[in-house]
């Protein structure tokens, strides 16, 4: 825990989440009946996991003091086009494999635009967003709503199936985070990653190949979006591309930061993205349960995020030391 | 009531005269030809085609039915396409006004702006076509289902699974809130279900069309109500997210689904057999686009000053089930492209 030297010190914001998410577990609890139902809760848990999945990739993003706001754009499209493969013939091993290569070749461009060519990481996959999404619904796919075709329904059955009483996607949610956890943690570049965050200029005279990181960042987030698309996919047998024009993005952005890691890059951990995620499930879930409409959920769920940043800011001031240059 | 009386003596003398025409030059070819004039009101022809998006089965059914007859006798369609903004919308139809088209089709995904823009096209002397959802000014045509009867079709049929010996608990799979087509069909939904006592909506809740989000909600409700009887849901893509709930909670033969849709083969037909959906009604966009090519032609040779005269063709509604499905039930891309409209 070098990354966050104060932690023993401070209450830290992923505990002020935490605590504003047991507070809400427990009202909902209380207040909806079957809210507490084994099945609810796992329900809850895996109705977030794409949303988790896809914050992880983002996570190391932001951690590296990036952004990748083409995921969305780069998943959906990577995935559609693999479901067109599938339906036109092609063998699934080949056409996961061209999927994969595009969702590589995105995040390349994109790293060597922020890295080499030194475009803000923000305004670079903002314009990649649009550019992949164009080039793929011209080149790559027709429709808009893509099925996966009916030789391939095991996919669905094996999305919607449970393993030892969990379902799959919560234990992809949980698989990925534990990788990601373990690469930011254990493994070098991962380590290299959070020294850029913290200060690039000081990881860079202390010997770390930053360009060559960042364009690895990218290439990470842009796969972790690929996986996340694949399990949303073979959940609902079909992909959209319409949802890169929803405000997916932005949740995902919302779920890394309401965790608490900086925008400003270098703090934080996957920890936070988890407790971020629950967060937003179990106000998704209650609210559902209290047949809510959608426009007052998104209120709650405004509300509540804002109070989290605000309790975040007033018991965590910001100063000279912690405030840092960038910060957005 | 004279000038009716006139105008029927008008049309037999001319009936009688022609009569005797063609028994006169019963020989020569040129007065049997159907008019001429038919190709030439429509030959070099402009229309402009402003839909929500393409690349979806509604709007791509549509304009390959309208392209194929618009090749066969030669006029020009100019799609313009928003995809799904509503701004980007506006501005298409503008430009259009300002074009001059001979003819305007709009798909409305606003109901404010959309209808000071029909107004304008019209004012402008641009006869103007509304296709599936249309905004409070009637323009010339309107071409589309009557939202409200999908709901109450649709409410009705799922009233006939879940009544007594039921738990009669339902839920409602919404489209967009704000969304007219979605307004009228809840209004249907309701007002239907209202008058069946034994039935609950236990609940109602908007998924903005989308499959996920209608996957959360359904997996969400199914897990407050494991006794859930029924589910009505507004259009047939986001109801695969509700129809994967459902059989994920392992309730697919216990849980009605009953949805609506534009009876695409892929999204229709094929999750019928599979289970996935009870109940389809379907305003069959094949259909649409053989109504929509009608309108055209109509418009197009009548000439009459744009909404002077406007009318509806509502599209029919058939509802399809794994009992009643026949091979001609749902339509497919290729074959539209190839012989519809």
């Amino acid at each position: 825990m070098t990354v966050r030297p104060f932690a023993k010190l401070r209450i830290t914001q992923e505990q002020i989440v935490m605590v504003i998410a047991i507070a809400a577990f427990v009202a909902f609890s209380a207040l909806v009946p079957n809210f507490l139902s084994a099945g609810n809760v796992t329900s809850l848990v895996q109705n977030v996991s794409v949303l988790g999945i896809l914050a992880m990739g983002m996570a190391i993003s932001i951690i590296g003091r990036g952004i990748d706001l083409s995921m969305v754009a780069s998943m959906s499209i990577a995935v559609a086009w693999m479901l067109v493969q599938l339906n036109a013939g092609v063998p699934i091993g080949e056409a996961l494999l061209l999927a994969i290569a595009f969702s590589v070749v995105i995040g390349i461009i994109n790293g060597i635009l922020i890295a080499y060519v030194e475009v803000p990481a923000i305004f670079a996959t903002l314009a990649m967003a649009t550019a992949v999404y164009g080039f793929g619904k011209y080149f790559l796919v027709d429709a808009d709503v893509n099925y996966l075709p009916d030789k391939w329904k095991w996919l669905t059955e094996f999305a919607t199936a449970r393993l030892l009483g969990i379902p799959v996607p919560i234990i992809a949610f949980v698989l990925a985070g534990i990788g990601a956890d373990l690469f930011l943690r254990k493994v070098r570049e991962g380590r290299f990653i959070f020294a850029m965050g913290d200060n690039p200029l000081a990881a860079r005279t202390s010997g770390v190949p930053v360009r060559w990181m960042i364009v690895l960042q990218y290439i990470l987030s842009s796969l972790i979006a690929l996986l996340a698309g694949l399990l949303m996919a073979m959940l609902v047998a079909s992909m959209n591309t319409r949802i890169v024009s929803s405000t997916l993005v932005y949740d995902v952005i919302l779920v890394v930061v309401l965790g608490g890691i900086s925008l400003s890059g270098g703090r934080g951990g996957i920890i936070s993205v988890i407790v971020g995620t629950l967060l937003i499930g179990i106000l998704l879930n209650g609210m559902t349960m209290m047949n809510l409409t959608y426009t007052v959920q998104n209120v709650i769920k405004a509300v509540i995020l804002l109070a989290a940043l605000v309790l975040d800011t007033l018991i965590n001031p910001r100063d000279e030391q912690t405030s840092q240059q960038g910060d957005i | 009531m004279l000038t009716c009386v006139t105008k029927s003596l008008a049309i037999a003398a001319m009936l009688a005269a022609t009569a005797i025409a063609t028994t006169l030059s019963a020989s020569a070819e040129e007065s049997t030809s159907p008019g001429p004039e038919y190709y030439s009101a429509l030959k070099g022809k402009k229309v402009g085609f402003v839909p929500i998006s393409m690349g979806f089965d509604l709007t791509q059914g549509w304009l390959a039915g309208m392209q194929r007859q618009a090749k066969e006798l030669g006029y020009e369609i100019i799609v313009r396409d928003p995809n799904w903004s509503v701004e980007s919308g506006i501005q298409a139809i503008n430009s259009l006004i300002a074009e001059k088209p001979d003819l305007l089709i709009i798909q409305n995904n606003d109901d404010r702006s959309y209808n000071r823009l029909v107004k304008q096209a019209m004012a402008a002397g641009i006869p103007t076509i509304q296709v599936q959802q249309r905004v409070q000014t009637p323009s010339d045509a309107y071409i589309g289902p009557d939202w409200y009867d999908i709901g109450k079709k649709t409410a009705t049929a799922l009233a006939a699974k879940c009544g007594k010996g039921t738990s009669g608990k339902v839920a409602v799979v919404q489209g967009a809130r704000a969304a007219p087509a979605s307004i009228l069909m809840l209004a249907g939904v309701e007002d239907t279900l209202k008058a069946i006592p034994e039935i609950q909506i236990v609940s109602s809740q908007a998924a903005d069309w989308d499959t996920t989000k209608a996957y959360a909600i359904m997996s969400t409700v199914l897990k407050q109500h494991a006794d859930l009887c029924g589910v009505v849901g507004f259009w047939d893509v986001a109801d695969l997210g509700s129809a994967a709930a459902i059989r994920e909670a392992g309730l697919k033969d216990k849980v009605t689904l009953v949805t609506s849709g534009g009876g695409k083969r892929d999204a229709a037909c094929e999750k019928i057999t599979a289970g996935d959906f009870s109940v389809y009604y379907s305003y069959n966009v094949a259909g649409q686009a053989r109504d929509l090519n009608s309108a055209i032609k109509m418009l197009l040779q009548a000439k009459m000053k744009p909404g002077s005269a406007p009318f509806a063709l509502l599209s029919p509604l058939t509802q399809i089930t794994k009992e009643n499905m026949s091979p001609t039930s749902c339509w497919m891309q290729a074959e539209i492209e190839q012989a519809g409209g």
